[in-house]
This record gives structure tokens, C-alpha cells and sequence, in this order.
């Protein structure tokens, strides 16, 4: 290294700082000037790649930490007072000793960050030190080196299964189509697979990549956190720009699946990574009780100055009275006397220091360990444990646990926290014709049934199941399988011969075609060869195994690194397949299934070769990774397993990023249409006849929430036509529909959009989620002109996205409707019984959904979030002024309902569906209040078609205006905001992605543990953290107190009578684990009593067992006992002979056995460990202080403890008073609670006396309690239903009538209610 | 986030190994079903009601009555008589000391007080000196001690302690004992005659030892070698002192110095501002006779110690002594009143339980 002047040092830093700092960044391959020094590298103002999460560095350790810490105001507090006790007027003890406490506190702290910190440098250490490749100029060749040898600049080849070590723009890769599959789960915990490309037009399309070629400059954006955003472009040499997006970005963290290797030029490295950026500590929330808590420290304070006033008073005034100096009057060095009001003022400050411990110091650290503790049980939770997804329930925010059980609201999402969000594909629309699918329907009503019965079902013998599925039984005979589906429904043992084939797969990936439109799709295939397969039935099959971003892949091999099947692939070949086939010890029918289909494959080919003119991939190849994979997957599975039922005809799995779409996917598979592949620029779909057809992909567009739809636009193989498929919810189609596409059908058909529309609202109904199918035909004039367009937004820099999206709208117009799917989503399990649950628990429940008001209502009833007698309030209006009167009049009809006398016996049950345009206007800063109002008395509220933010909104709004405990549940990214707006948010680690549980504070897997989770933990964390923080305080308060008694027996001059490390040590171990047991273990009712009478929550809810009162009243407590503890051994020994410290020693003990004592009268529940904390505690004392004090002679100089208890305990009047004086401090408190728990036992007691029964009679009684005491219950007469108000929006108010039982019907139960009851409406 | 990664990481394995089969090798997330993890462990629920806690009341109140009779009559039956001879009435015979006192008179006021001891005393009998008013346990006195010098530290003794001052030093030189407790020291000298029927003044003999903690006399105060407390080894007396340390007891060598038992009885501070600290013992002589004969005392007073400048008082006190110490029928009455007051409250919850405790079972939540 050659010597440089510091100037040159700074100028050179402060030109790294301007380069880091600009809006764009220049980024030129490192490969020229390997070798050089660092001053004459083009990328050394840039971070390498190594990573420090640290906190702190050795040496600044301690400086560092102690800086963190005094963020607290306590610390700073007690050093403060330590301090004081360094300046000699005001010292109460010995300066040094008075530190011991707070050096404990601080140091136990720095030893855990320290701890914390070591376990980030490991973790740092060992990625820092992760192999990867980076090529050299050197040696020609990629050379493995470790990650934070990374420079920007550089070019990395990640092979399959690696993870990305920095941000790499993705120049080559394996695949010839340039594509590289990616897994983002460590970052958004997403386990679908993700597509990127290699950046388009660097022609470095050569079959092995140089980066020594690579001459352009990479300019790209300052590095920012947004995972899903990112621009840069490549200048070349000749100055041409290629743009490239996050479509082109290996993120750091990111696995690499599927994809043999890729090479990618490093953009950000090490901190810079947009996961670096992303890492954001853990979250702070404060939770309620802790706010009630430092307010009661506040009153401490209070508490303290009186007390030290008086002291300070009380000592001026003993002053005054003295007539001359006394003896005992000890001057200062000099023989001078302080003034008295001066010693006066200076004894405040001994007093602070002499009582400080009234401010609880152990405080803050005990409950942060009782929280700790918390958690470990709540995550130790057996029942909280998902075995589907070996989840435990996660608490990523460490400080709220006592807020779930306090919760008065709950906001829920609907689509995967409520629902299963597995969807299942239930009925169609095409044409106008509905479909639905009614053996579909009985095969999941079967499925829903308990699983005892699937004994009996897998004891018959299993028919070939494939016949059913492939297209030879398009002309099965109809009666037949009607008879099966007929004894179905009788029985369900009859009819499950086929039925097990559905036990054997996931339910979301089988349909059962319907009969009808199987004929209907065999019907138009055999005319389509003639009429060039322009059939709408076709069509609309297409679209649903095209318009998709599915990726394809395999369920077992997927994970496998492909150089297996890259080898194979070489050599593969029809012939070889077969062998191989033949080689597989699979079972006779299973060959027979391969061997039925084989003829098939050997036309595909046939064909392909025909259609090998195209200039993208040969078919072959993008066809061949399924089936090879079809194959190891057959010879993985056992033998036995391969006489199961065969699942599927193929072996694909489909991967996609929502599940709407593999549930389409699954349905196109179902009728024949099976997607085979997907790569960047073709779709392969297999026909029912058994050809494939390989689609030109020429664009995608993707699916933006603004759009709401999604369009892929295609070149058919057969007529080379353009053709734009079009999916969305029916809202975003139907205003874009051009004409119908109906031009050669019959006039009765006409109206097909009016048809589907029907058919849509009876899905909504049903519960069902709906999306539209459109195709449009694209003529080559416009799309070239179109392409133009697409190019140059792609190519943008600034506003790339606004470009992207206008140039989708303008091709999606005038679509043609092809028809409707409606698509179920399954309540997950125990959803109304953990709803009813939280509505007995007193928990307000809202359901907040993006879905159409119809299918909410209906999932509303489904998990009686309404019950069959609500009254449900519908409101729904355009403008604001009608939404004003409409609430106005609603909430004077309420009012009325609930202040009507004949209403006092009944609960009110009022429900409110409101939608998301009426629910803007109802949050508005006027309306605010009355909606509050109306929701507040209402028992459930459904908001539907709800964005993200308004939901946010809703839980702010609620939280604010009521000031409630709220708790939003949501599983999906439209759920974040939410999430974080309310006091509490549980993720739901469902099928959507990790980003709600990434914000959430607690994650959970099932809707169902929420149950556990409120009911349970949250009682137990909330009284146990609340009873130990009122103990923490009457603890400190009852031992200040005996010293501040004193101090009227000593002229208030701030001795103390008891040992200073007796003092210290009394709070630090004598005292201060029993009650950390107490918050973490106590258990005041058992968890059965608790899920078996929800009612017990509500003594959590508002103040619950933190109130003020209950505050005050064990401040009280502490002072009686404080003064009974001081003034019977003072009675006891007064005009004694006994000394200052002998006198205290018996007060320490009696404290020590009252303040356990009063624990023990506050612990319900007994375990071994209490016993042995308890008395361990005791027998510590005793032991410590009687080492202590048989030891130190002439140490700790005022006290002198030597032999001083030992004298005690030889002393008969020691004990008499310690006896008398625990019994006489405890006696109110004992009457106290014998008294509440036998003339009016609080439910808590109540459930507590059951709970000591035997189960069988607890079950019993436990009905019988609460049947007496929802007694109120009663179906009340129907009520005078308020009539609507007479406005020109209608407000529906009716009474629904319970769908279940309509399900499978036909017939939509919309029409039933409407002609039931919607009577009371105009009445 | 590197944490997170390698938890990430092994999740990634997992659900590869888990997909590949290998059963056995995934180590899954699953709980321990153990009692403790979830919070099942073998408890016992005690609930406090009227019908389990009556028993408890009873027994407390059938202890606590015999204990307070029996602690009761025995402090009864200690003798104790109490002369106050601070003098603040002009009847008082040390009416003149008390007036005319100052701590650098040299020559001492003597004072005697008559009294009549209408018992006899059987037993030893103790004799303490009282005072009151006297802050013993003020906090800066407390503290104004070392007790390094006093258990013969030699460097200490030559450097005392800083909380001495400002009694550490005087003329230059280290006091021995320093401190405020020790500058005041109790020094009355008091004398006990009886007057028997011929009218003759027999002395009592009061024996001086045995009055101080064994532990302090032995190993708390310890001489720093006899000689070294003389003046030539550069130590001074308190400056209220008449005579320096070495002179407290110059008859025996083993209560002189630092372990003479006065001093260590005064050094041992009292809890409380009105406080008695033990000064002689009378012992018995013969178990015919008691050890005080009732009748005429004169107490002799050498009157040293000023109290009326603090509005204090001085008192002499002769009492036996029980197992429980001295006379004091405070816990003998409190034991006889909480021991009622739980029997009383044992019928009040006997009253309750049979009114109330049939409804406990099935009784309503009040919501």
C-alpha cells in the first residue's frame, strides 16, 4: 500500500459518498481491472458483500450497551439515585453498596444483549464464509470463493438448490429460454416457485456465457427495500439502452429451484442487498396494561415525594424542638451544624434514596422474564400445533401477550383466516348454460364428513378409477353413473367405490367433471376438427389451463436438482419412455394407464414435428420434464402405494402463486384440458383428444389489484390467430365486454352476459367465488401497433409501472364473454365454534372481506357470524347524503329496538353488512360517529368489497372512537395494513405468503387456535402478569413502609434498621422469584373450564383485574401490613434493651414471611415447583442470613450483623412475635377473600369450585350454569322489525333463513329468501 | 435477518428431506406432550371459603389464647421498679447536679435517692440504667463509629474511620475509640445500699461483668495489645471523656479498654429513643434469701451525664427477668386478642358457611 495524504484519504471518501449517494448508479464489470489495487477499481466506493449485523464491536461493548440501556428511564432513575448517594449531606447507606442494585440490573442485561449479540456474529461469521462461485480472469473459469469476497461488479453463478449471495441482475442462465426459477421463502416465506428472466437484448445468448464479453454499464436506482420493485438498465457500448425490472434480479437470500445454474452480475452487495435493507429489528408495541402500569408507577412517585416531604418536614420540625445541641446531634468535620430547615431540605433526598425501592427497580426486568416465560408455554402449546404445516404458533412480538386477554374486538379477514383458501373448483357458467357440477357438490359433502366412516369406504375394492376421468367414458352410459351418485346420497358407503379415489388426493385437485358438459365438450370437439376449434366450449377451457401464471412442475422431484433429468433428457425418447415403463415395478393397472395412454403420446409427436417450423423451442423438449418426472416419481412410491388408486393421469403438480388459479388449472385437467407445461414464451396444453397444443406466448399481463384481472395473449398454433385470454372478477369484465360473443348462436342464447351475470349473483349467493373468462381476437395490425406501445413502457425508466398497466387496459377491451366459474372456499375447520366461542367470550367479531356482499352474507351464516333470528341491517348506498339519513335512521331505529322494554330479557342480536363504497362514507370524519355507534350496537358486522387501507381504517376508526382492545386476524398481504393498525395482529400462515405474518405479532396456522389462544393464554397471561405486577407493588410498598415508620422512632433522620445487603438481597432473591413463578405459572382456572365457559374471558375485558381499586386496595393492604409488621415488634420491645439492627432483624423475617404468605393466599393452583420456590425462598433467607451475619464481624460498618440473628433465633419472644405479627398482617386480606368466594363468588371462584369436580359432573354442571345463565336466550317472539326507512335506496333488512340445508339444491336460495322473508320489509 | 436465514434454512430441509421420504430424519416441530410444557402438572387448588377455612380459625384461636395467658402471667409475675433521678423537679435530690452540670467540671456531683421496695426481688436481679429522649439510632450517630479500631485494628486505631468525624481527631491525634457514640458515653456511676432495720447503709454488691454480649466482649471488641492504648502510642481520649480508654476499668485488665462491658453496652446502639441498657447485676446469694429484701434503698448517684439540655431522662430500673425477657404485657394481651378475635371470627364464618354454602354449587355468573 503506497502512501497517500490525507487529503487525498478524504476526497477520496467524500467522492465514495457522492457516488453512493446518487440517484443512479454506474456499475461496470470488475473483470478488467482484476488484479489491480483498490484505488483503480470502477466499483470501490460500493459495499462488498459481507455482512455485520452486530450491534456492537468488542471494544466499544460496554460504552455502547450502556448507552442503549440508559434509553430507560428507570435505569436512569436509579443510577441517578445512586449518584446521590455519593454526595456526603443526603448518603442513607453506603455510597459504594448502594450501587450493587442497579450495577446487577444493568449488568444482567448486558450480559443478555452480549449473549444476543455473539449468536448474530456466528450467524454472521458462518453466511460471510458460504461458498459461491465467482468467475476470474485468471483462470477463465468460475472459482469458488466465499461470499464476502463478493464485490458489486462481479459476475456469481448460483447453481440449483444455492442460495443467491447478493443481489445479481441475471444475465444466463441453463435453461435455453432464459429463465431461472427462484424461491423467495426466506424472504416472504412464499414457497412458490417465482419466474425470472435473463435480461432481453445483451445478445449473450451464446450456449456457454463469457462474462468477459460483458461490456455494458449496468446504471441502476440507489439501493432501496422494496422487495418487489427494482430499475436499471444496460448501456452497451454503442450506446443502446436495455431496460430490465425485478423480472431480471436474483435477490440475496433467494434459493435457486429448477434451474441448473445462472450466472448473474452483482448489482447490491452485502447491506445494500434489498433483503439487508428489508431486516428490520423486531417490532415494539406497548401493551395496555403496561400504559395502566406506568401510571401506577406515576402514583408510586406520588407516593414517594409525600413520603419524603413528610420525612423532610418531620425532621425540620424534631429540629426545631431540640432546645441546645444534643450528643446524639453529630456536627459535620468542622463541629458546624446545618441550619434545621437546611438539614431538612437535604433529608428529602435521604429519603428518596432510603425508600427508593418504592419504585419497583426489579420490575421492569421481572416482567420481561414472566413475559419470556409466557411465551415459552404459549409456543409449547400442544394444541396450538398444526401437523399439515408442523407449525407451532410463533410470537414474534414479545411484549403484548397479556393484551389477548383483553381483547373486545376482533376484525377478521375472510378469504384463508376464516376459509381454507384451498379452493375447490364447484360449478360453471359457458355460454349462459349453467353447470353445476352436482356430483362435484355430493363428493365434497361426503368428504366432510367424519373420518370414522373411511374404514368402511376403503374396504371395498377399488374399481379401475381412471376410467372415469379419461376421455373414453365421455359416452359412459349417463344412467349409470346416476345410479351411483344416486345410492350416494342414500348411503355413503354405497356409492364410494369411486369415492376413494377422491380419499387418496388432495381435494383441491380433483373434480368430477359434470356429465352434461362432458357431452357437450365431446360434442363440440368432434365437430371442431372441421370448424377450425373456434367453439366457445373449447375456448373457455383454454382460457382456464392458459390465462394462469401456473408453473408446472413435479410434486416430488421438484426440489431435485435437474442435472438428473438434464441428463436425461438427452437421451430421451418415446422408446425409452416405454422401457422404462415397463421396468417400473408399478402395479398392472398402472402400466395399463400408461399404456392407454401411450398411443396418444405417439401422435403428439407425430405432431409436433409438424408444427416444429415455429421458431421457438421444439415442443419435445418444454413436454419432456413432466413425464420423466411422472416417472421417478412412480418409482419412488412404494409398492404398495402404487396400488392405491393413481391420482392423477399424470404426475404434474402445479405450483401457483394463488390458489384460485390452481383450482382452474385442476378443472381445465378434469374436462381433458391439461396444461403440460409453461416456460416463458409457450404454454403446452394437452387436448382431450389427446393432442397437444404448444401456444406462442407473446405476452403476459399480469394481475394488478387495480385492473383486477389478469390477460395473456397468445398465438394459436392451428389458426395463428392472436388471441387475448382474459380472467377477473366479473365487476372488472363485465364493463369491458364488447360484443357478446354469441354472433352465431341461436336469438334465445343471445343475451349471454345477462345470463352469466344471474349465474354469478347465485354463485355469490351460495357462497362461491366467481371469475369471468373473455377471449378477444386480436388482428395483426393491432397487435403490432400495440407492441410498439408495450416495448416502450417496458424499456421506461420513470413511471415503468403506470406505462405497463395503461398499455394492459388499452389491449383489454371489447372482450368477448366466454363464461364464469365459481369456485369454493372451504371454512376451515371449528370456525363457528370458535366464533360462537369468542361471541360468548364478549368479543365483538368483524368480518372484513374484498368478496361481493352476497357471498359474505352467506360465509357469514355459514360460520354463524349471523345466526338464523338476527336481524340483519344491510346498508348500501351511492351518494353521501342518502348514506347520512340512512344512518341517522338506522341508528334511531336501534336505539329504539334495544331501549324497547319487551327487549330487556333478549340480547340484542343485530347485524350489519355494510360495503366498501357506503363504508368510505360512513368513516368519513362527520359520519364517524354515528357508525361507531350504530356498529358498537350491533353483535357482528360484515364489511364487504373492502380495500386494504379501508380495512386498516375500519380497525383505527374502531380502536379510536371506542377505545377498545382490538385484534386483527388476516392470512394475505391485503391484510398488513390491518394487521398492523390494530393493538394485536395474528398472521395466519396460510396459502398466501408470509407477508401477514411477517407483520403480525403472533402467528398462528388455524382460525380454530385463536380459540385457545384468547380463551386460555390470554386469561392466563393477563391475570397472572396483572396479579403480579399489583404484587410487585404491594411487595415494594409494604417493605418501604417499615422503614418510613421508623423514621418517626429515629427524629427522621433516614436510618435504616435493617442490613443494606439484607435490604438488597431481600429484593433480589429472596423475594423475586416467587412471584416470577407466580406471573408465569399461576393458574387460576384450568384451560378445560376456561374453552368449556367462554363467559369466563370477560374478566379481562375493559379494566378486568388490573383496575385502579384493585390498585389502591393492595396499596392499602400494604400500608396495614406495614404497619402491623413494624408496630407489634416495636409494642413487643418497647423500653427494651434491644439495639437498631436487632430490632430490624425481626421485622425483616416478618416481612419476609407476610409478603410470601400474602403470595401463597393469592397462588390458586399449587405444583411442585411452587412448593419448592416457596420454600426455598424461605429457607435461602435463613440461610444467607445467617452466614451472613455468623461471618462479617466488622463488615458493612454502621450495621455490624454479626451474631445477630443467630442471638434472635435463641430468643422464644423472636417467634411469639414473628407468629403473632404474619397472622395479624394476613387475617384481613384471608377474611377478605373467604368472605367474596362464599357470599359472592365471582364467576372466576365459581369456575375454580367446578373445576375440583370429577369430569363427569363438571361437564354437567357446567351446562346446567350455563344454560341458567344464557336463560335470556329464549327464542323471543319476533320483534316489531324496524321498517325500512322510505328512502329511495333501500335499506334490507331481512331475516335469513339458514343456507345449509340448501347447498346442494338447485334451486338458489336467493329466491328463497326474497320470497320468505323479505315480508317484514315494506311493512 | 442472519438469524432468520438459518432458520430458514433448515425449514428449506425439512420439507425437502420430508418430500424425499425420509421419514425419521426431519426432527418435527411438535411440542412435548410432558406435564409441565403443558401446564398439567399434578396441582392442589385450595378455595378459600367459609367451610374449609373454619377449621383453621378454631385452631388458631385455641393456640393463640393459652400462649397469651401463659405469656401473660409471666410477665406478671417479673418484678420491676423504676426511680427517675434525672432531677427536673426541685424536690429531687439531683435537682442541684442537673443544674449545675458541665461536661468539663472535674469535680463530680454526687446525688442519692431513697426508695422502698415493697417485694421482695427472688431472683438475679438486673440493673439497668434508662434513658429517654435519647436518639441512639439518629442516623449520622449510627454511623460515627469504626468498628476496625474497635476490634483492635492497629492501623485503624491510628487512622480512624472518616465517618468518625468529627470526633476522629483531636490535637492531632487519632481518638481512641473515635466517634460520637463513644464521646457520649453513658458515665453516671450508680451505687445500691440497703437500709436494713438498724438503719445501716449495706452495699450491694453489683457485679459488672457478664452484661455485654458474649460475642461482642470476645470477638467483636478486641484490645489492640494493652500497652498500645497508652499515650505514648500517640492516642487521645474523646474529648468528653475524663479519662482515656485505658482507664475505664483499671482494676481488671479483662474489662478495660475497648472490652469494657459498659462501653460495649453503650456501643450498641438502642432501636428506639427511650431505651434501657443493662448496668449491674445483682446476683443471688442463697436460695433462702431473696437477692433485694423488701424494703429502704438509697440509690447513690455520681451525677455525670446531662440529659435536661435534650428534655431527656434518666432512670434507674431493677427488674427480674423471665424466659420472655423483661416485663412487658403487650404480647400477652395481643396473643389473648387475636387468638378471640380468630374464634369470633370462626363462629361469623360458621354462621356464613350454613347460610350461604348451598348455593356455591350452583350458583348464577353475574354478567
Amino acid at each position: 500500500m503506497t502512501w497517500r495524504s490525507p487529503l487525498a484519504l478524504v476526497r477520496e471518501a467524500l467522492r465514495g459518498q457522492r457516488a453512493r449517494e446518487k440517484d443512479l448508479r454506474n456499475l461496470a464489470s470488475n473483470l478488467p481491472y482484476e488484479g489491480l489495487e483498490k484505488g483503480k477499481q470502477p466499483n470501490r466506493y460500493f459495499p462488498g458483500n459481507a455482512i455485520k449485523t452486530t450491534k456492537y464491536t468488542l471494544l466499544l461493548f460496554i460504552p455502547m450497551n450502556l448507552f442503549e440501556q440508559f434509553h430507560r428511564l428507570a435505569n436512569i432513575y436509579f443510577v441517578g439515585l445512586a449518584i446521590l448517594n455519593f454526595v456526603p449531606v443526603v448518603n442513607a447507606f453506603q455510597p459504594e453498596v448502594a450501587l450493587i442494585p442497579i450495577c446487577v440490573i444493568l449488568c444482567l442485561t448486558a450480559l443478555k444483549d452480549a449473549w444476543e449479540d455473539f449468536r448474530r456474529y456466528q450467524s454472521d461469521r458462518k453466511l460471510n464464509n458460504t461458498p459461491c462461485l465467482i468467475y476470474s480472469r485468471k483462470e477463465k473459469q468460475f472459482v469458488e470463493r466465499r461470499w464476502k469476497d463478493v464485490r458489486v461488479g462481479d459476475f456469481v453463478r448460483v447453481v440449483c438448490n444455492e442460495i443467491v449471495p447478493a443481489d445479481l441482475l441475471l444475465l444466463h442462465t441453463s435453461d435455453p429460454s432464459g429463465v431461472c426459477h427462484i424461491e423467495t421463502s426466506n424472504l416472504d416465506g412464499e414457497t412458490n416457485l417465482k419466474l425470472r428472466r435473463t435480461m432481453s437484448g445483451l445478445c449473450i445468448s451464446h450456449p456457454v456465457f463469457e462474462p468477459e464479453s460483458f461490456n455494458s454499464v449496468v446504471v441502476c436506482e440507489k439501493p432501496n427495500n422494496n422487495l418487489n420493485h427494482f430499475k436499471c438498465y444496460a448501456e452497451k457500448p454503442d450506446k443502446e439502452k436495455v431496460g430490465a425490472g425485478i423480472e431480471s434480479l436474483l435477490l440475496r437470500g433467494c434459493t435457486v429451484r429448477n434451474t441448473d445454474h445462472a450466472v448473474g452480475f452483482v448489482v447490491y452487495a452485502g447491506h445494500e442487498t434489498k433483503s439487508m435493507l428489508n431486516n428490520n429489528g423486531p417490532r415494539y408495541k406497548r401493551s395496555k396494561l403496561e400504559r395502566k402500569l406506568n401510571i401506577n408507577v406515576f402514583f408510586c412517585v406520588i407516593l414517594l415525594f409525600t413520603m419524603c416531604l413528610i420525612g423532610a418536614l418531620g425532621h425540620f420540625l424534631w429540629l426545631q424542638a431540640l432546645p441546645v445541641v444534643p450528643p446524639f446531634l453529630v456536627p459535620d468535620s468542622n463541629g458546624h451544624l446545618d441550619s434545621p430547615s437546611l438539614s431538612g431540605f437535604y433529608m428529602f433526598f435521604t429519603m428518596i434514596i432510603l425508600l427508593q425501592v418504592l419504585i419497583p427497580i426489579s420490575l421492569y426486568v421481572s416482567i420481561e422474564l414472566v413475559k419470556i416465560g409466557q411465551i415459552f408455554f404459549i409456543t409449547n402449546d400442544i394444541d396450538l400445533y398444526d401437523e399439515d404445516t408442523d407449525s407451532r404458533v410463533q410470537c414474534k412480538a414479545l411484549n403484548i401477550t397479556e393484551d389477548l386477554g383483553q381483547i373486545e374486538y376482533i376484525f377478521s379477514d375472510k378469504t384463508g383466516t376464516l376459509t381454507e383458501n384451498k379452493m375447490v373448483f364447484r360449478r360453471c357458467s359457458i355460454m349462459g348454460t349453467e353447470y353445476p357440477h352436482k356430483e362435484n357438490a355430493i363428493r365434497l359433502a361426503v368428504l366432510e364428513e367424519p373420518e370414522s366412516e373411511e374404514d368402511i369406504i376403503f374396504d371395498h375394492v377399488p374399481q379401475p378409477p381412471n376410467t372415469r376421468w379419461s376421455l373414453d367414458t365421455e359416452d359412459t352410459n349417463p344412467e349409470d353413473t346416476q345410479h351411483h351418485h344416486g345410492s350416494w346420497r342414500k348411503s355413503k358407503v354405497a356409492g364410494t367405490a369411486q369415492s376413494n379415489v377422491a380419499f387418496s388426493s388432495p381435494l383441491e385437485t380433483e373434480v368430477i367433471p359434470d356429465r352434461k358438459l362432458l357431452q357437450q365438450i365431446s360434442r363440440a370437439e368432434s365437430s371442431s376438427s372441421s370448424s377450425q376449434k373456434i367453439d366457445p366450449y373449447l375456448d373457455f377451457f383454454l382460457a382456464l389451463a392458459i390465462c394462469n401464471t401456473v408453473v408446472v412442475s413435479m410434486a416430488t422431484a421438484q426440489r431435485q436438482r435437474t442435472s438428473e433429468s438434464l441428463h436425461s433428457r438427452q437421451t430421451n425418447n418415446p422408446l425409452n419412455t416405454l422401457s422404462n415403463l415397463v421396468k417400473k415395478p408399478g402395479s398392472l393397472h398402472r402400466i395399463f394407464t400408461f399404456w392407454q395412454r401411450k398411443p396418444k403420446r405417439n401422435r403428439t409427436i407425430s405432431e409436433d414435428s409438424v408444427t416444429e417450423g415455429d421458431d421457438f423451442n421444439p415442443p419435445v423438449k418444454t413436454e419432456e420434464p413432466g413425464d420423466i418426472n411422472g416417472l421417478q416419481t412412480c418409482s419412488l412410491y412404494a409398492p404398495s402405494q402404487c396400488n392405491m388408486p393413481a391420482t392423477t393421469s399424470d404426475n404434474l403438480s402445479y405450483e401457483a402463486e394463488s390458489p384460485d388459479e390452481a383450482a382452474l388449472v385442476y378443472a381445465a385437467k378434469a374436462y381433458g384440458f391439461t396444461l403440460l407445461a409453461r416456460t416463458h414464451d409457450s404454454v403446452t396444453v394437452r387436448l382431450p383428444s389427446g393432442e397437444d397444443l404448444v401456444f406462442e406466448v407473446l405476452d403476459t399481463l399480469t394481475f394488478d389489484p387495480i385492473r383486477k384481472r389478469m390477460s395473456i395473449l397468445v398465438r394459436h398454433p392451428i389458426t395463428k390467430k392472436f388471441v387475448l385470454y382474459t380472467k377477473g372478477a366479473d365487476y372488472a369484465i363485465m364493463e369491458l365486454l364488447g360484443t357478446p360473443y354469441a354472433e352465431h348462436l341461436s336469438g334465445s342464447q343471445k343475451n349471454i352476459a345477462a345470463d352469466t351475470q344471474h349465474h354469478l349473483d347465485c354463485y355469490a349467493k351460495e357462497g362461491l367465488r366467481t371469475l369471468c373468462f373473455t377471449k378477444k381476437i386480436v388482428s395483426d395490425k393491432m397487435y403490432e401497433s400495440w407492441l410498439v406501445n408495450r416495448r416502450r413502457a417496458l424499456a421506461a425508466i420513470d413511471n415503468r409501472e403506470e406505462l405497463v398497466m395503461d398499455t394492459a387496459v388499452q389491449l383489454e377491451t371489447n372482450l368477448s364473454l366466454l363464461g364464469a366459474t365459481g369456485i369454493e372456499d372451504r371454512l376451515q375447520e371449528s370456525v363457528p365454534d370458535t366464533i360462537v366461542a369468542l361471541r360468548e367470550a364478549g368479543i365483538q367479531v368483524w368480518v372484513l372481506t374484498g368478496d361481493k356482499p352476497e357471498t359474505a352474507v352467506n360465509i357469514g351464516y355459514a360460520c354463524r357470524l349471523l345466526e338464523d333470528e338476527d336481524l340483519v341491517i344491510n346498508m348500501s348506498c351511492k351518494n353521501k347524503l342518502t348514506c347520512t339519513s340512512i344512518l341517522d335512521c338506522t341508528l334511531e331505529e336501534v336505539r329504539r329496538y334495544s331501549e324497547d322494554p319487551r327487549n330487556v330479557d333478549t340480547t340484542q342480536d343485530i347485524s350489519l353488512v355494510i360495503d366498501g363504497r357506503t363504508l368510505t362514507m360512513a368513516l368519513s370524519s362527520d359520519l364517524q360517529d354515528r357508525f361507531v355507534d350504530l356498529a358498537k350496537r350491533c353483535r357482528s358486522v360484515l364489511c364487504c368489497r373492502v380495500t386494504p387501507l379501508q380495512k386498516s381504517r375500519v380497525v383505527k376508526v374502531v380502536r379510536e372512537k371506542l377505545k377498545v382492545m382490538t385484534l386483527a386476524v388476516g392470512d394475505g398481504a391485503n391484510d398488513v395494513n390491518m394487521i398492523q393498525a390494530a393493538d394485536i395482529g395474528i398472521g395466519i400462515s396460510g396459502q398466501e405468503g408470509m407477508q401477514a405474518v411477517m407483520a403480525s405479532d403472533f402467528a398462528i396456522s388455524r382460525f380454530r387456535h385463536l380459540k385457545k389462544l384468547l380463551l386460555v393464554h390470554g386469561h392466563w397471561c393477563y391475570t397472572r402478569l396483572a396479579n403480579m405486577i399489583i404484587y410487585f407493588f404491594y411487595k415494594n410498598v409494604a417493605y418501604v413502609n417499615l422503614l418510613f415508620w421508623y423514621q418517626f422512632f429515629c427524629g427522621f433522620s433516614g436510618t435504616a434498621m435493617i442490613d443494606y445487603w439484607l435490604m438488597i438481597f431481600f429484593n433480589l432473591f429472596f423475594t423475586s422469584v416467587p412471584p416470577i413463578m407466580f406471573g408465569i405459572m399461576d393458574n387460576d382456572v384450568s384451560a378445560e373450564m376456561l374453552l368449556g365457559v367462554p363467559e369466563l374471558y370477560r374478566m379481562g375485558q375493559g379494566a378486568g383485574a388490573y383496575k385502579f381499586s384493585t390498585f389502591w386496595v393492595s396499596m392499602l393492604d400494604a400500608f396495614y401490613q406495614s404497619l402491623v409488621c413494624f408496630f407489634i415488634p416495636y409494642l413487643a420491645y418497647q423500653d427494651s434493651d434491644i439495639d437498631v439492627f436487632t430490632f430490624g432483624t425481626p421485622l425483616n423475617t416478618i416481612s419476609l414471611f407476610t409478603i410470601l404468605l400474602h403470595l401463597s393466599i393469592e397462588i390458586k393452583a399449587w405444583t411442585v415447583i411452587h412448593w419448592v420456590i416457596i420454600l426455598g425462598s424461605v429457607v435461602l433467607y435463613f440461610i444467607v442470613t445467617l452466614a451472613y451475619s455468623g461471618l462479617c464481624i466488622t463488615c458493612n460498618p454502621p450495621s455490624n450483623p454479626y451474631w445477630i440473628l443467630q442471638s434472635q433465633m435463641a430468643d422464644p419472644m423472636f417467634y411469639l412475635i414473628c407468629i403473632l405479627t404474619t397472622v395479624v398482617a394476613l387475617l384481613p386480606r384471608y377474611i377478605f377473600h373467604v368472605l367474596r368466594n362464599s357470599i359472592a363468588p365471582s364467576p372466576l371462584a365459581q369456575a375454580r369450585h367446578l373445576d375440583r369436580l370429577d369430569p363427569s359432573t363438571k361437564s354437567e354442571l357446567i351446562k346446567e350454569w350455563r344454560s341458567f345463565r344464557g336463560g335470556g336466550q329464549v327464542k323471543r317472539s319476533r320483534l316489531s322489525t324496524p321498517p325500512s326507512p322510505t328512502l329511495e335506496t333501500p335499506v334490507d333488512i331481512h331475516l335469513q333463513s339458514p343456507i345449509s340445508s340448501d347447498v346442494m339444491g338447485d334451486e338458489f336460495i336467493l329466491n328463497v329468501i326474497t320470497e320468505n322473508y323479505q315480508r317484514p320489509l315494506h311493512t | 435477518m442472519a438469524t432468520s436465514y438459518n432458520a430458514k434454512e433448515e425449514d428449506g430441509h425439512h420439507s425437502g428431506a420430508s418430500s424425499h421420504g425420509a421419514a425419521g430424519v426431519v426432527k418435527s416441530k411438535k411440542p412435548d406432550n410432558t406435564a409441565f410444557k403443558q401446564q398439567r402438572l399434578p396441582a392442589w387448588q385450595p378455595i378459600l371459603t367459609a367451610g374449609t377455612v373454619l377449621p383453621a380459625f378454631f385452631v388458631i384461636g385455641l393456640i393463640f389464647i393459652p400462649i397469651g395467658i401463659g405469656l401473660y402471667v409471666s410477665s406478671n409475675n417479673i418484678k420491676e421498679f423504676e426511680i427517675d433521678y434525672t432531677g427536673v423537679d426541685i424536690s429531687n435530690p439531683c435537682y442541684s447536679c442537673a443544674k449545675n452540670f458541665s461536661w468539663n467540671s472535674t469535680t463530680p456531683c454526687v446525688c442519692s435517692m431513697n426508695f422502698t421496695l415493697e417485694q421482695p426481688f427472688e431472683s438475679n436481679v438486673f440493673m439497668y440504667y434508662g434513658l429517654s429522649n435519647f436518639y441512639q439510632n439518629h442516623r449520622r450517630y449510627v454511623k460515627s463509629r469504626d468498628d476496625s479500631q474497635l476490634n483492635g485494628d492497629q492501623s485503624a486505631l491510628k487512622n480512624p474511620s472518616k465517618e468518625c468525624e468529627p470526633y476522629r481527631t483531636s490535637d492531632g491525634l487519632p481518638i481512641a475509640p473515635c466517634g460520637a457514640i463513644a464521646n457520649s458515653l453513658f458515665n453516671d456511676t450508680l451505687e445500691l445500699y440497703h437500709i436494713d432495720s438498724n438503719n445501716t447503709r449495706n452495699t450491694i454488691p453489683l457485679v459488672k461483668k457478664g452484661i455485654a454480649w458474649w460475642t461482642d466482649k470476645h470477638v467483636k471488641f478486641r484490645n489492640p495489645g494493652f500497652i498500645k492504648l497508652n499515650k505514648h502510642l500517640c492516642t487521645n481520649k474523646p474529648v468528653n471523656w475524663r479519662k482515656p480508654v485505658y482507664e475505664l476499668d483499671p482494676s481488671d485488665p479483662d474489662n478495660n479498654g475497648f472490652i469494657n462491658e459498659d462501653f460495649i453496652v453503650w456501643m450498641r446502639t438502642a432501636a428506639l429513643p427511650t431505651f434501657r441498657k443493662l448496668y449491674r447485676i445483682i446476683q443471688k446469694k442463697s436460695n433462702t434469701t431473696p437477692t433485694l429484701p423488701s424494703g429502704k434503698y438509697v440509690l447513690e448517684i455520681t451525677y455525670n451525664y446531662p440529659v435536661l439540655s435534650f428534655d431527656g431522662r434518666k432512670r434507674m430500673i431493677l427488674s427480674t427477668i423471665s424466659w420472655m425477657g423483661g416485663k412487658n404485657p403487650f404480647l400477652g394481651i395481643a396473643y389473648i386478642t387475636v387468638g378471640s378475635i380468630c374464634f369470633f371470627l370462626g363462629v361469623v364464618l360458621l354462621i356464613i358457611h350454613h347460610k350461604y354454602d348451598t348455593r356455591s354449587n350452583s350458583a348464577d355468573i353475574p354478567n
